[in-house]
């Protein structure tokens, strides 16, 4: 199944994982031979693989009974789901499935109706959104919502966490602002870095306004990075993006996830790319998770087909 | 093309220019013309182009332009800056001037005051408009940006109804406290409230030995030198006096400038624009914006505090029905913003500079010589016996009706320029331009990635 080109990493790791996952409901019983301490920075291709078949440490988030209704439309029922520490899960449904509503709801942008959300092992429900990303839980939107009228420098050099320069009085006293320059200009470094690696530095001084769409959905992905989430929520990152710079997001996912042990929580309709890049597909229906599990059980399992699939698979 | 983008073209020709020498450069140029016009106006004008007149014009000019550009440049910090719709700059200015007046004023006056010295008084308005902002923030700014606008500008009136009431006309603090003395105050209500104490008394004193009453006391030694040698040119003392307190507001607008460019250029100043232009993509990385808001909120009230102080108390009495404190003044400053461009500081400059002279005092100016120039007689009563005569293709009694409500008329003015620039240059003079909200350089001169050793060089902006 699945091999395309331009994605090394994870291609053949999907199979082995997926056997993995399908028969071994919980892993107590595997070898648990390295920390995943160790593993995160580290991780090549049998070294993520073992770590998302490794269940002993607790799950990066998990969410339970989450409900969420407006008026009198319940439009997440329930749902509950836990997303692996370095893995790249795919979160799929129907219109109206309740995907978005639970991405808001666990970013702290909607109040919950009900339920909870764990994430590291911490209770993040109903926390302020600007706490839940300094806790490294970051997202990015359906629609790409970059700060317009403010460069994509500008864009970026907002992201970083813990700037000393936030402080009023840091920004203003004379006197005070060396060690606010100083972490600019490291920052500077980092942005540059960035743009380069996403291959969008030549629009540096543009204003974000006047990028295409496809330069947003990257200039997102790179402002929500530049946070330096453990978790990001991406919610239709390849909407609207041409299948060249789709394969270059990709990589760059893949990279970051065997780089950095980054974790990655994904709504995405194009079925073929779910299938072929997530190790775990959880199936939102009505508000509810109706299936969950390895994407070959995904696409056989016949609820499934009926309410979202269809004939197509 | 039109006029604004012709103008706004020649604006940009200075690329390669330093921006700071630019900015100098245009506020130079805009007084320059705005100061050409006004002598060419005293010289039309009744006085004939003399120059004690030309003098006490342009100082005039100054006057009303430093005042407007220290009231936008603190709107600018909450609209132009963060967004912060606040419509109600009026009430905040009326919250520092009547806090500065109960600190300052003598306690054996009426109505009676603290008796403190004028710096506490200063500081005491700042913090007062401070508190009062913070005490708006809170609620409003957790909800939609329109509800901010709605509640200050209904705070604004109520602040001015309460300096207005008879209730607040004399007051006793903590009366029932047995244990703290106490403090008699009042608003003075509509008799309004004599304030001895002023910004204007330490300029005065740079020229009188009785600074609060000139004529009881002597000259200092600079004040017979320099009002010596003004005179001797036909400049009347009083318009001396009024240039040199127009130089400390030239003073303290540039220092509400440097404040916002700090400001501005820093990851502070980039989160407000972030909260501007998308507060949930701020808070989803991870800035929690009420912080910021409050924050921004009570900086740029204890500025219009400030402003509201050299502005009004300046002239020693204050009442509630001053125009200083009424929605209208709040109206002019969002005019003079929109016409520099929100978001700019030199926008707001040249807003305020353009708004105080060509829209504020502009048509006062060319009413007065077109009465004088065509003696145009009495004008009619009223608006019918002005239109009437035009049917007889006699347009004097309507331009005597126009001249004579020329005040009132200048709201069309006022009008037809926001239809004009909402048209056609909705930023503003200034909007478009990119400052860039970092306390070092992002690119190189070329746009190009900084290379440490050469960013270095020049990043540090010498504020270190």
């Amino acid at each position: 199944m699945s091999d395309s080109e331009g994605v090394e990493q994870s291609v053949e790791s999907a199979p082995d994982d997926e056997s993995e996952a399908a028969d071994g409901v919980a892993d107590e019983s595997e070898p648990v031979d390295d920390v995943p301490d160790e593993a995160d920075t580290t991780a090549d291709l049998e070294d993520g693989n073992a770590e998302t078949g490794d269940r002993s440490g607790p799950p990066e988030l998990v969410v339970d009974g989450l409900v969420k209704r407006f008026g009198g439309v319940t439009a997440v029922d329930g749902a509950s789901f836990e997303v692996e520490e370095g893995s790249l899960t795919g979160l799929i449904g129907p219109n109206g499935a309740g995907k978005s509503t639970t991405f808001n709801c666990i970013t702290g942008v909607h109040d919950t109706d009900g339920g909870t959300v764990t994430f590291r092992g911490e209770d993040i429900t109903g926390l302020r959104t600007s706490t839940i990303a300094n806790r490294g839980l970051v997202r990015t939107f359906q629609i790409a919502r970059e700060l317009e009228e403010m460069t994509v420098l500008e864009n970026l050099m907002l992201a970083p966490r813990g700037q000393v320069g936030e402080s009023l009085t840091r920004s203003v006293v004379p006197g005070l602002r060396g060690r606010v320059n100083a972490q600019e200009r490291q920052l500077r470094e980092e942005v540059w870095d960035t743009l380069e690696l996403f291959e969008i530095d030549h629009l540096a001084g543009e204003y974000a306004g006047n990028l295409s769409g496809g330069q947003r959905k990257l200039l997102e992905l790179a402002r929500a990075l530049m946070v330096d989430p453990d978790l990001m929520l991406l919610d239709e990152p390849f909407a609207g993006v041409n299948p060249t710079l789709e394969e270059k997001l990709l990589d760059r996912i893949h990279g970051l996830r065997d780089s950095q042990n980054l974790t990655f929580l994904l709504v995405e309709h194009d079925m073929d790319l779910i299938m072929e890049h997530c190790e775990h597909v959880i199936v939102m229906h009505q508000g509810e998770v109706l299936a969950e599990g390895p994407p070959t059980a995904i696409r056989n399992d016949d609820r499934v087909i009926d309410a979202y699939l269809g004939d197509e698979l | 093309m039109t006029v604004a983008d012709a103008i706004a073209e020649q604006f940009d020709r200075f690329e390669d220019t330093p921006q700071w020498l630019v900015d100098v450069g245009l506020i130079a140029a805009t007084m320059g013309g705005i100061y050409l016009l006004f002598t060419i106006f005293t010289i039309l004008g009744p006085s004939r182009g003399a120059f004690g007149a030309i003098v006490n014009n342009l100082q005039s000019i100054t006057f009303w332009t430093a005042l407007y550009a220290m009231m936008v440049l603190a709107l600018n910090l909450h609209w132009g800056y963060t967004g912060l719709f606040n419509i109600g700059v009026a009430g905040f200015m009326a919250v520092g001037v009547y806090a500065f007046a109960a600190l300052t004023v003598p306690p054996t006056a009426n109505p009676p005051g603290l008796g403190l010295p004028l710096w506490v008084g200063l500081l005491g308005g700042m913090v007062a408009a401070a508190l009062v902002g913070a005490v708006t923030a809170l609620p409003a700014l957790r909800l939609r940006a329109d509800y901010l606008a709605i509640v200050t500008v209904a705070l604004s009136e109520i602040i001015r109804l309460a300096f207005l009431s008879t209730v607040l006309e004399r007051f006793t603090l903590f009366a029932n406290v047995d244990f703290v003395p106490d403090v008699p105050l009042g608003t003075g209500a509509g008799r309004g409230i004599n304030i001895p104490v002023n910004p204007s008394i330490p300029v005065k004193a740079l020229f009188y030995t009785n600074p609060s009453n000139p004529a009881s006391g002597g000259r200092t030694g600079f004040g017979s030198l320099a009002l010596g040698v003004f005179e001797a040119v036909g400049v009347r003392e009083t318009v001396v006096v009024s240039l040199a307190y127009t130089i400390v507001l030239i003073a303290v607008v540039a220092a509400f400038y440097w404040l916002l460019v700090r400001v501005g250029n820093s990851p502070f100043g980039r989160v407000l624009k972030a909260i501007r232009e998308d507060e949930l993509v701020a808070n989803s990385l991870g800035k929690d914006t009420r912080l910021f808001k409050i924050k921004v909120f009570m900086l740029g009230c204890a500025l219009m505090g400030l402003g509201g102080i050299l502005w009004e108390a300046q002239r020693g009495f204050t009442d509630p029905t001053s125009t200083t404190f009424r929605p209208i003044q709040t109206f002019y400053i969002f005019v003079a913003l929109i016409i520099g461009g929100a978001g700019s500081n030199t926008g707001s400059v040249l807003g305020g500079a353009l708004f105080a002279s060509l829209l504020f005092q502009g048509p006062l100016f060319v009413s007065r010589i077109v009465s004088f120039l065509l003696d145009l007689g009495s004008a009619p009563s009223s608006f019918a016996d002005a239109v009437g005569p035009l049917l007889a293709l006699e347009v004097g009694p309507f331009l005597a009706y126009t001249m004579n409500n020329i005040e009132d008329l200048r709201f069309v003015l006022l009008g037809i320029v926001l239809v004009y620039l909402m048209q056609n240059r909705p930023e503003g003079l200034l909007g478009h331009r990119k400052e860039v909200a970092a306390s070092v350089p992002l690119v190189d001169r070329k746009g190009n990635r900084p290379r440490e050793a050469a960013a270095d060089g020049g990043g540090g902006d010498g504020d270190e």
